[in-house]
């Protein structure tokens, strides 16, 4: 409510009175009396022409549009979980105006720190398949990545070393430190349980685990619209009108309840089900088994980091000074922040997160190999920026960020199923990041 | 006024008191043994060239800056203030001449900044936050209404009139204006004036920095003036002439105290 992360033409409106403008068309009602982020709806509406735009052309081109399809949007979730979990922590260090080249590569040491501990060392004392590799693994990526990204962080702060020299550097020396350690060997395959992480059929939650997820996801929808109400009622602050309320609950349980049809549309392949099905004991009936795969754990994470670093840069003095210090680094001293401090930390949540994506990437891949998460450090960097993270700070969202990265992926996913090559894809990319940073910068100019 | 003098006459202690303070910067001696005291209830302007040395003497009293040496005393006793929270917690409040607000925060966050109320679960809690704000600002600027869009949004007199805010909510006993009215119009200069009015009234001790000699004499008990990070002189301001003060920051003497020991 408070961090006006994007200083829009709706929050003009929403300030004299939040009623809505009276004058105006209906979608410009709409959106001034939902008190809805119009960059928001721009991104939304952005997403959803790659989509379509992707989808027919695969009708026209190759006669089948691959792209709307359970399966397709399945798997786009999955492959934006790493950059997104990354993304979320990108945009504390964009906003904060620094930037880190190194998360690619403290990801690709992490994933190979984990594969050693789990597939190398714990083995030889617990036994193989021991249950408390897979956790002792995990523990130690992300401590490791969390570590490495508060020394960054304190030669940054303390050193005061550009930040841009430093995680240059550290994109150098973790890429080969990854490589030193596994002797360029790639580690496979990996624990079991730990592989459930990266997704897949056994990786996922099923369809009823998914429809409660979902029945959470709508309580809580509901209930963060109610409390919002309730405290704009405590202070007398101007209400949206009821039927806004609605409308934004009634979309919210929506989004909800529409991704929860879709991830359990997605059923097993056939191999799958029939080997689950030798192993359970079950008898495959004659049109098949439909197993539904549901939400795909990678994804699970990826909302929990979002949730929690939302809530972190909305509600916590942390957050607002994350927000103080890219807005005006002196004023920030001046009110008491120790912002070398709040550098370090910084880092540490971008290495914590880093480390964490190490283990979706890992897992999904079953094996850990010291090239994993090449160029990544780009793809999150240009996720933050085209989710509305400014590079001049003090301003960017973690949603943005996130759905910046469901943009770079859908790109990705969409060129390679109408059969672009690796170097088109290329081109289409950096020309996009450039063109969304552009619109970008025409947007905030228009709403000044 | 009157109730400054007799407090100062009384031989009451100041509220503050700054001795010989020195700080340099690289070769630079920008403020050199300088000493300075003000009593509650009282103004105290502040005067000189820019680059006199004013705003780095009260950046060592708001804790921007740490002294090389000399000593700061509030209310008798000798503190350290090594940070702008060392300053917070000895209720001294700045206003500074940048007025230091974050420009992508709302005013509400800017005037909690560093001091945010918290729920019991320890979140900010940005409703009570904004409703305080709307309190004290309908006080100081009754026609303020842009609380939820970022102070960037703000005209110069709002901007002024959340950096003000912000000095006076967490009850300041020694505020620093920086230049307060630098960026304002006529009607607002007068509103901060009216506000000076009525802190001193209230007791506070205030240190202020302005350019405008007339305005100075208006405002303040006493002025100090400085040259080149040196103290020129303390005088009432019923003991001299505009001219007086003029002839100080220029020339750098004190036609009352003549000659000017070298």
């Amino acid at each position: 409510m408070t961090d006006h992360t994007s200083n829009t033409a709706t929050d003009n409106v929403a300030a004299h009175g939040g009623q809505g403008p009276r004058r105006g068309n209906l979608f410009a009602r709409f959106v001034g009396a939902t008190e809805l982020d119009t960059r928001l709806l721009g991104m939304v509406g952005a997403l959803a022409l790659i989509w379509v735009g992707f989808h027919v052309y695969g009708e026209l081109a190759n006669g089948f549009g691959a792209f709307l399809t359970p399966r397709n949007l399945w798997n786009l979730t999955v492959q934006t979980s790493s950059i997104g979990i990354m993304a979320c922590g990108m945009v504390l260090v964009i906003i904060t105006r620094n930037i880190d080249l190194s998360v690619g590569s403290i990801l690709g040491f992490c994933a190979i720190i984990m594969g050693v501990v789990q597939v190398n060392i714990l083995p030889q004392y617990l036994g193989l398949g021991h249950p408390l590799i897979w956790i002792i693994a995990i523990l130690c990526g992300l401590a490791i990545g969390t570590a490495i990204g508060a020394f960054h962080g304190a030669l940054i702060a303390y050193g005061r070393i550009p930040a841009f020299i430093v995680t240059l550097g550290g994109l150098l020396v973790w890429r080969g430190a990854a490589f030193l350690v596994a002797r360029g060997e790639t580690i496979s395959p990996v624990d079991p349980t730990f592989s459930l992480l990266g997704g897949g059929p056994y990786g996922s939650i099923g369809a009823v685990g998914s429809w409660i997820v979902g029945i959470i996801g709508c309580v809580a929808v509901i209930g963060l619209i109610a409390f919002g109400r309730r405290q704009r009622v405590r202070f007398h602050f101007p209400l949206r009108p009821i039927w806004a309320e609605a409308v934004l609950a009634a979309l919210g349980c929506a989004v909800v309840i529409g991704a929860v049809q879709l991830v359990n549309a997605y059923y097993w392949p056939s191999g799958i089900v029939r080997r689950y099905a030798e192993a359970e004991g079950i008898t495959v009936p004659e049109g098949g088994l439909e197993i539904s795969h549901g939400f795909a754990i990678p994804v699970l994470i990826l909302l929990a980091v979002a949730i929690v670093m939302s809530v972190v840069m909305r509600m916590t003095r942390f957050g607002r000074y994350v927000y103080a210090i890219g807005g005006n680094p002196e004023a920030a001293e001046l009110a008491g922040i120790n912002s070398r401090m709040m550098t370090v930390k910084i880092f540490a949540i971008m290495g914590f997160l880093a480390g964490l994506s190490a283990v979706v990437a890992s897992a999904r891949l079953n094996s850990a190999t010291n090239a994993l998460g090449e160029l990544d450090e780009l793809f999150v960097i240009a996720a933050a920026v085209i989710g509305g993270t400014s590079l001049a700070g003090g301003i960017g969202t973690i949603y943005g960020a996130i759905l910046g990265a469901l943009v770079m992926q859908s790109l990705q996913t969409g060129m390679v199923l109408v059969g672009f090559d690796a170097a088109m894809q290329r081109v289409v990319v950096g020309g996009v990041l450039v063109l969304a940073v552009w619109l970008d910068i025409l947007y905030r100019r228009r709403s000044k | 006024m009157a109730q400054t003098q007799t407090a100062r006459q009384a031989g009451g202690t100041p509220l503050v008191e700054l001795r010989d303070i020195s700080i340099a910067f690289g070769g630079v001696q920008a403020v050199d043994a300088v000493s300075l005291d003000l009593y509650p209830g009282e103004v105290v302007g502040l005067l000189g060239h820019n680059g006199a040395g004013k705003s780095t003497l009260i950046k060592i009293l708001s804790g921007a800056y740490k002294k090389d040496s000399g000593e700061i005393l509030i209310n008798g006793e000798r503190v350290e203030i090594d940070s702008p929270a060392d300053a917070r917690r000895h209720n001294i409040e700045t206003i500074y001449q940048t007025l230091a607000l974050a420009d992508n925060l709302d005013a509400a966050s800017n005037l909690f900044l560093g001091r945010e109320l918290t729920t019991p679960l320890g979140f900010v809690d940005d409703a009570k936050m904004e409703a305080e704000t709307r309190k004290i600002l309908a006080k100081l600027n009754p026609n303020f209404r842009k609380f939820s869009e970022p102070v960037s949004a703000l005209s110069g007199g709002q901007r002024q009139s959340v950096a003000i805010a912000r000095a006076v909510y967490f009850n300041a006993k020694i505020l620093i204006m920086d230049e307060p009215t630098a960026a304002l119009g006529v009607h607002e200069t007068k509103m901060v004036a009216d506000l000076i009015h009525e802190l001193k009234a209230q007791g506070l001790g205030i240190f202020l920095i302005s350019h405008d000699t007339r305005e100075m004499m208006e405002l303040c008990d006493r002025v100090s003036v400085m040259k080149n990070g040196q103290m020129i002189g303390t005088e009432r301001v019923e003991d001299v002439t505009e001219d007086d003060i003029l002839s100080m920051i220029i020339m750098g003497k004190n036609p009352k105290r003549e000659p000017v020991p070298a």
